[in-house]
């Protein structure tokens, strides 16, 4: 009896810590019978997704131990992974070389673009969220400049299947044909019906290895101080400011990197929008596993990635059968990601509140014993 | 010789002063403005013309702008979740629409409509924001960014009529822009308008957004006001003076929203259309960068503000377009206006002096 209620106290607290991730379960559970899909379909989607989707949330993971929070801003390195594969698509390279020259041609951008990211953050103690955020719009913009205007003028680009028939500026989208897949298929395994891209999953396990080493280092170490306590990580001799501009420069390389793997499963990239909802998304995915601003695991990536991917499978089919219209369902996988960040937010923020006004109580009770003993 | 120097001095350091106040990224924007006014002519553009548009959109967008002014003041920071306030707009504008009010009636029933919606919202937005203290700007942005995808739904099924407002074929689920004519189309801008020859002044709608801002600045003068600046200013100073900051923290959201429902009807009159489904959805955006081009920072801003940055805002987004494509053969308009925009924020964001409290 006793060991009942006790489970059932247990179940409580687990409903009441993962409030999303259960939630995003009772979602999948309803969808997936009434949007009919058979479980081959589904398994052989969910499996393409989180091959293409895992390697660009894991980048999230670095920031949130620095204790910046959600890096809105892993969409420059997205721009930087988008820049380098244009490149690449310009020079015709194909297959497997083409996209390792894409990741290597992408880092030097995404080290500018992340140095510049990290000393703006630097000077916004406290907002880095907001800020990562505006920040991502305005290398938007600087993206747009450079890719609608200053290449093929100024930055020689000479494949016409890239370049505006105009004279100068990219196509809306360039073909990544030569290298659909390439990752993905190398390798592969077929497994009841579902195709199983191996090689993409092994390069994720080495950044999940990467980061659970990563941890375990110097830098890694002083990341999780400087999280914890800017002051003390200050008072004990770390460079705060450093260590807050390495973790966003990891951070946008491997968003560099993700964004390269995520295309090349794609097949075609379009210029102007691949980059822009794909912070969102993929924040939203690692919310969804059960992450908050100052506190994510690789678990979290997994369990966001899969409940997150599947919703956005099931959502629109399951709308359309209910109300008759497809549109509803679109809208509802749009609302709902966005609706899991703005309690995400919301959480943390309040707990934070909470954490601080009990920090204050307890200096004052503090304060009030020590005058009681100077009486 | 001697005096002459230091006299000379003085005037450097207070023309680096002025500056300073001022702001560089303020002086290169109105460089930067006054500089395509100036080329507008030699490029065969209309200074008339391009005169008249900026008036006609700065009539369009200024109030707006002003929807940012209380929050700002309480301390809320900036309202990126303006767009809760547009969609109490809408739901005002498409209810006048249904139940089918014309002409200039239909334009007051909108705002009369929307005021509910916009208080209700606007009650909820700001007890959330009550709660979140710190961390306002990035919540309001994603309750704005919720708020909108959630309307995205409910404009598909809410169950709307009017032939003018709903798709054709399937006669539900309202169309993504729905014209205003035989509405409210023009109904400030074209109200006492004064032409002569190629400049007009939209006179109605800059009485209007006139009216509005004096009674915001009104407000700001009663003690109402003067304790919703004071809650801004020094939370805990205001609060020892007997100043219910959280109180004055929900009036500041609420008077914010109910300005955004208005401003964006004052919009549509303008622009001709009703915009609905995404369409809200980046509409914070330059709004929060006019009123922070016009001077106001994170927590400091007045109604000058709000008149000058508009100005220059929509100076610019006018502007570039024209004389840019006749100098170059290119519209890079869009891309310049991101740019400037966003990086005006991220300088508002990233100031050490002001805004790093929390």
């Amino acid at each position: 009896m006793k060991n009942e209620t006790n489970l059932f106290k247990k179940l409580l607290r687990l409903i009441g810590d993962n409030p999303v991730p259960i939630m995003f379960v009772l979602i999948c559970l309803v969808c997936i019978p009434v949007s009919g899909f058979s479980p081959s379909y589904l398994l052989n989607e969910i499996i393409t997704r989180v091959g293409r989707n895992s390697f660009l949330i894991l980048c999230l993971l670095i920031p949130i131990m620095a204790g910046m929070g959600l890096n809105f801003g892993m969409t420059l390195g997205a721009m930087a992974g988008e820049i380098a594969l244009i490149f690449v698509a310009d020079w015709q390279i194909y297959g497997i070389p083409g996209v390792v020259l894409a990741m290597i041609l992408s880092i030097p951008f995404s080290v500018l673009l992340g140095t510049l990211c990290g000393k703006i953050l630097n000077r916004a103690k406290g907002k880095e969220m907001i800020t990562s955020y505006m920040i991502s719009f305005f290398v938007n913009g600087l993206y747009q400049l450079v890719v609608l205007y200053m290449m093929g003028a100024i930055i020689p680009i000479k494949h016409s299947s890239v370049k505006l028939p105009r004279g100068y500026g990219i196509r809306n989208t360039v073909s990544l044909k030569n290298m659909r897949q390439c990752l993905d298929n190398l390798l592969s395994v077929n497994l009841f019906g579902a195709k199983i891209p191996v090689l993409t999953f092994i390069l994720v396990a080495i950044l999940c290895l990467f980061i659970v080493w990563f941890r375990k280092t110097k830098l890694g170490q002083d990341m999780r101080a400087v999280g914890q306590d800017m002051q003390v990580a200050k008072d004990a001799g770390i460079n705060v400011e450093r260590t807050r501009v390495i973790s966003i420069v990891m951070s946008t390389v491997l968003a560099g990197f993700g964004m390269i793997i995520y295309l090349q499963n794609m097949g075609n990239l379009s210029t102007y929008s691949s980059h822009s909802q794909i912070g969102m998304f993929c924040i939203a995915a690692l919310l969804v596993g059960g992450a908050s601003v100052d506190r994510a695991s690789i678990g979290n990536v997994f369990l966001g990635v899969f409940l997150f991917h599947m919703m956005f499978i099931v959502a629109p089919s399951t709308g359309a059968k209910i109300t008759g219209d497809s549109m509803i369902g679109e809208y509802f996988r749009v609302f709902v990601s966005y609706a899991v960040i703005t309690v995400a937010l919301i959480m943390y923020e309040t707990k934070k509140r909470k954490k601080k006004s009990s920090a204050g109580k307890e200096l004052a009770a503090q304060q009030a014993a020590e005058e009681a003993e100077h009486e | 010789m001697n005096a002459k120097t230091s006299e000379e001095k003085k005037v450097g350091a207070r023309i680096r002063g002025m500056i300073e106040s001022f702001g560089l990224p303020r002086l290169i924007i109105a460089g930067f403005l006054l500089l395509l006014f100036i080329a507008a002519p030699f490029v065969g553009a209309n200074f008339f013309t391009q005169l008249t548009n900026t008036l006609n959109r700065f009539g369009w967008n200024a109030i707006l702008v002003l929807a940012m002014v209380p929050m700002i003041h309480s301390g809320c920071g900036l309202n990126f979740g303006l767009p809760l306030g547009i969609i109490s707009g809408l739901l005002g504008a498409t209810l006048s629409i249904e139940l089918g009010f014309t002409g200039a009636l239909s334009f007051f029933m909108a705002i009369l409509l929307s005021t509910p919606f916009a208080l209700v919202l606007g009650c909820g937005y700001g007890w959330l924001l009550n709660r979140i203290k710190g961390g306002e700007m990035m919540i309001a942005t994603y309750v704005g960014f919720s708020s909108v995808s959630f309307m995205c739904m409910m404009w598909l099924l809410l169950p709307y009529h009017s032939p003018n407002m709903v798709w054709g074929l399937s006669g539900k689920g309202l169309r993504t822009t729905i014209s205003l004519e035989g509405y409210y189309d023009q109904v400030l801008s074209g109200f006492l308008q004064i032409k002569i020859g190629d400049f007009s002044i939209p006179t109605g709608s800059l009485l209007f957004f006139a009216l509005l801002a004096f009674a915001m600045w009104a407000f700001l003068h009663t003690k109402t006001g003067t304790a919703m600046t004071a809650a801004g200013s020094n939370p805990v100073f205001a609060k020892a003076a007997g100043v219910n900051v959280d109180k004055m923290r929900l009036l500041s959201v609420v008077m914010s929203t109910w300005l955004a429902a208005v401003g964006i009807l004052v919009y549509e009159q303008g622009f001709g259309f009703v915009q609905l489904y995404m369409a809200p959805f980046y509409m914070a955006l330059p709004a929060v960068s006019a009123i922070l081009i016009g001077g106001a920072s994170v927590n400091k801003a007045t109604i000058t503000n709000v008149i000058i940055g508009t100005f220059l805002y929509q100076g610019i987004v006018t502007m570039t377009p024209t004389v840019m494509n006749s100098m170059i053969h290119t519209d890079m308009s869009e891309v310049i206006r991101i740019i400037v925009s966003n990086g005006m924020i991220l300088y508002a964001l990233t100031r050490k002096t002001e805004g790093s409290k929390s």
